[in-house]
């Protein structure tokens, strides 16, 4: 059959049409909307005790695991080759082997049990009572954003989680909807965050950095958003930051901040807090200090005050399905300009 | 090629629609079963391209958001309940009786029902696009999201009652497999002898009764919660999510032998006869599937060790789910015996058999990986999973599929496949395969989380995720050779006769396709492969 050739043709066709799509769509403007990127969050690089512990063990498996595979794969192959196309009537005729079932059964069996003992004793180490005075730090899921609280240090904040290097963090998990994954790839393993309990997991960490993060159990239409960030600091840098985020901020000054505050009031305190005003708002992220973060609405933008117009204008157009609603026919662009001045003040 | 205008056997049968959707004739269900699964094959691999397009760079916009989740949950859903583990019942229709030397199923009419409430199913599920949305929760659609307060609207409620009639159609069918082997197989064939893929559809016949209820209540609890206000699952109404999780995947893990072990049962039927070896170690086999069946049903929370169970739950799971691993090594070993040996013939049967044993080696060693604890924390719901998990479905289960379409094409049509055509759709198949999922186990590590319908740049996964939208895109293009194939075959493939490829079993012992009541004369056996036996007089004493 001359097929050959057309079966070719099409094969690279469709080969260069799919790369040329991706390139295609990267044209144009850098993107200023697009979600921020957190770098390469990889579980073996990891920058905690907990993920070193998970890491080690992986490579463990994973050099045990390879020579399984080239092992069967290999005797697979060879059996392949060596016994292809003979006349039929040189097939033996056998029908087993009780000595090589035996082997076959006990080796891999042997080969697991091993992998068990190093299992348990990893979860053992992973989940062992936290020694000394960790910090403790309450995740609260939400459709689609995370919700982090020092319960010991009266701070409330959102999207972005800082913690001490050094010090073991103590979390619990909280959902006030749907189950989330909670899951920081260089950090710790998942730990699911499922409404009416309450988990707990610990971790320290041995690295000062920013890591990426994102919830990993599917919560409904967003989220693929519901990301966040974890920054480790220095202890002494840690201790500056709770301080500042203890203190209320000043109240706003100027025109447009001072009537941006006043819209904000009427219009957002339902769902928002900020400290040291009447807003008390729980639905949504704490705004006390939104404007010392880096970025809003779960990673999805970075936190640039053209940013934060666009997103308090029409969230929903940013992340459809968010129970933030459309502002744009309720306010005027000059109230969108005073608020945005307000947050502005918010650091 | 042979002349289009030969009369094929068993052409006496009343054909023409009216006979198709009255017929009680098993070969016919069966024919149903598998032409209605594969054109669910089809849509659910349009969904998967649909997958793959949106997630081929960073910050496309192929589709929304919300129509992605569509998608995806649709086609994990199709994949499983209407493809897979429907496709391995059509084979069972059709071939058990055929392999146990019977006229007919044991409940001719209940098969019929089973079909019709499969094809049901599958029209209310894939309805629910055009009547306000799809079910949009992933095919696990774990509670509160798949309740009313957080999935308004109808389309989890298609889902529920699409699984519900699918359900119902896969225990009948169960039934009915059991009581045709234990009560109907010809004389002289014992039931320790039965030809492998039959004893697989015992063994999966057996799970599917045991497992299938408790899907069963799940859906009916979760319909109760969002339409009649239970609270079964609500948690202000006194309820727990895991609840749901917990009957779920008493279900749905058992469900993944269902899918797998009917699948080794054809490939433990192609690898001997193109080897011309008897199968090694058939006890081995044989119970090895039994052992399976048991200790899947002690696996199924090892999907929930991320939901803050007590270290002594996780480590019972972790250590079942470990034991498995030991009957799965058994029969690839046995498989590889079989062939050491042999006299090879690599046709494409053959080679999807082949495939399935060296892409399901892959599956099996990544499922160990995922019972470590400490490792499944980390890469638990990302596309580590979506990897393992399509090594194991589409990797070890439709390669098993293809193998069997191969194989017994010929005895269900009267011609055979074209191999020149089935071999570019094999290495076209391997490849793309492989290049498609491979990758992704290194996505998973590299932090990418599964069921994301977009992703930023600069995370390092642009470009295998490009790779793996390549591979999509070239199964499809393998998988549209073999329909080619197929329809060719159908009206001017090489004349198969009854034997094409020297089987053992019975089915090759009547004609292609075999006439209405199956045998002229009901067969008399003796032994495992009763006419590889007939055919080497001399081989009397192995047998
Ligand atoms: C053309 C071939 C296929 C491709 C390219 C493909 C691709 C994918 C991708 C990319 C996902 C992940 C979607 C996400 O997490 O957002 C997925 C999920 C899934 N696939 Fe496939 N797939 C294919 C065939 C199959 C087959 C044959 C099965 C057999 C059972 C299958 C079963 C599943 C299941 C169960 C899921 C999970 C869905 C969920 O998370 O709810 N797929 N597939
Ligand atoms: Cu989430």
């Amino acid at each position: 059959m001359k097929i050959r050739r057309p079966l070719i043709i099409i094969a690279i066709a469709l080969f260069v049409l799919l790369v040329a799509l991706p390139v295609m769509a990267q044209q144009g403007e850098p993107c200023t909307t697009c979600p921020v990127s957190f770098d390469t969050p990889s579980v073996l690089d990891p920058a905690s005790d907990y993920a070193a512990e998970s890491a080690k063990l992986f490579w463990f498996v994973f050099w045990i695991a390879t020579g399984v595979f080239v092992l069967v794969e290999t005797l697979l192959i060879v059996a392949v080759f060596r016994f292809r196309n003979r006349p039929a009537s040189e097939a033996v005729q056998i029908h087993g082997n009780t000595k090589l079932e035996i082997l076959w059964t006990s080796i891999p069996a042997l080969i697991l049990v091993v992998l068990l003992g190093f299992t348990l004793r990893s979860m053992a180490v992973i989940r062992a009572p936290v020694k000394g005075e960790p910090l403790k730090v309450v995740a609260v899921g939400h459709q689609w954003w995370w919700e982090f609280q020092y319960p010991d240090l009266g701070v409330i904040t959102a999207n972005q989680m800082i913690v001490p290097v050094g010090q073991p963090i103590e979390m619990e998990l909280r959902s006030v909807d749907v189950q989330h994954g909670f899951w920081a790839p260089q950090l710790f393993g998942k730990m699911d965050a499922v409404p009416g309990r309450t988990n707990r997991m610990s971790f320290t960490v041995t690295e000062a950095g920013e890591y990426g993060a994102q919830c990993t159990q599917m919560c409904g239409e967003q989220h693929a958003q519901m990301r966040f960030q974890i920054i480790a600091t220095p202890a002494g840098e840690f201790q500056t930051w709770a301080a500042g985020q203890q203190q209320v901020p000043p109240p706003p000054e100027g025109e447009a901040a001072v009537r941006g505050q006043e819209i904000f009031l009427l219009r957002c305190s339902a769902c928002h807090t900020v400290g040291g005003t009447v807003a008390a708002g729980r639905v949504g992220p704490n705004l006390t200090h939104v404007s010392g973060r880096d970025f809003i609405a779960g990673g999805i933008m970075p936190r640039t005050d053209d940013n934060l117009r666009q997103w308090v204008q029409n969230a929903p157009s940013f992340k459809p399905g968010t129970l933030m609603p459309d502002f744009s026919i309720i306010l005027s662009p000059q109230d969108m300009t005073d608020i945005v001045a307000y947050l502005s003040t918010l650091k | 090629m042979a002349t289009a205008s030969h009369t094929l056997p068993g052409a006496g049968a009343p054909t023409g629609l009216l006979s198709w959707l009255t017929t009680v004739d098993h070969k016919k269900i069966g024919i149903l079963y598998l032409y209605t699964t594969f054109f669910f094959f089809i849509i659910g691999g349009l969904e998967a391209l649909t997958v793959r397009t949106q997630l081929a760079w960073s910050n496309l916009k192929f589709i929304s958001a919300d129509l992605y989740n569509q998608v995806f949950t649709m086609h994990g859903t199709t994949m499983i309940f209407l493809v897979v583990v429907p496709i391995l019942a059509g084979f069972g229709n059709y071939f058990v009786p055929l392999l146990i030397g019977a006229r007919d199923m044991a409940f001719p009419k209940l098969n019929m029902l089973s079909y019709w409430l499969l094809l049901a199913g599958g029209i209310v599920l894939n309805a629910s696009f055009l009547l306000g949305g799809a079910p949009n929760a992933g095919w696990t659609s774990y509670a509160p999201l798949s309740t009313a307060v957080y999935s308004q609207g109808t389309s989890i409620d298609f889902w529920i009652i699409g699984l519900l009639l699918g359900g119902t159609s896969s225990t009948l069918g169960a039934i009915n497999f059991l009581v045709t082997t234990i009560t109907m197989r010809c004389p002289g064939m014992k039931m320790t002898e039965l030809p492998m893929f039959a004893w697989s559809m015992v063994v999966t016949s057996v799970m599917v009764l045991f497992s299938t209820p408790m899907i069963t209540v799940a859906l009916l609890l979760l319909f109760l919660d969002r339409n009649f206000g239970t609270v079964y699952f609500s948690v202000p109404g006194g309820g727990d999510p895991l609840i749901w999780q917990n009957l779920f995947w008493f279900y749905s893990h058992p469900a993944v032998y269902i899918m797998v072990l009917p699948a080794m049962g054809i490939i433990s039927e192609v690898l001997p006869v193109f080897s011309r070896k008897p199968l090694f170690g058939y006890q081995f086999i044989a119970w090895s599937s039994v052992f399976i069946m048991i200790l899947g049903f002690s696996v199924w929370a090892h999907h929930m060790f991320q939901v803050g169970s007590p270290l002594q739950v996780d480590t019972f799971f972790a250590t079942a789910s470990m034991i498995i691993a030991v009957p799965t090594g058994i029969k690839i070993f046995n498989w590889i015996g079989t062939m050491w040996g042999g006299a090879l013939k690599l046709t494409t049967a053959m080679l999807f058999a082949i495939g399935f044993i060296a892409m399901f080696v892959i599956g099996g060693i990544t499922g160990v990986s995922l019972a470590i604890v400490p490792i499944n924390w980390q890469v638990h719901d990302t596309y580590y999973v979506v990897g393992h998990l399509h090594y194991v479905l589409f990797g070890g289960s439709m390669f098993g599929i293809f193998s069997g379409l191969y194989y017994w094409g010929p005895k269900i049509t009267g011609r055979k496949l074209n191999e020149t055509l089935g071999k570019w759709h094999f290495w076209l198949h391997t490849l793309g395969f492989n290049l498609t999922f491979f990758g992704m186990h290194i996505l998973g590590l590299l932090g990418m989380p599964r069921r994301i319908y977009t992703y930023a740049s600069g995370q390092g996964w642009d470009v295998l995720n490009l790779i793996s939208t390549i591979g999509a895109f070239t199964i499809a293009f393998s998988v549209l050779l073999f329909i080619v194939n197929w329809f060719v075959s159908l009206r001017s493939g090489e004349v198969a006769g009854d034997d094409p490829w020297g089987g053992a079993t019975l089915e090759w012992a009547t004609s292609s396709p075999p006439p209405v009541h199956n045998f002229d004369k009901v067969p008399t056996v003796k032994g495992l492969n009763p006419l590889w036996a007939d055919a080497h007089p001399g081989e009397q004493s192995h047998y």
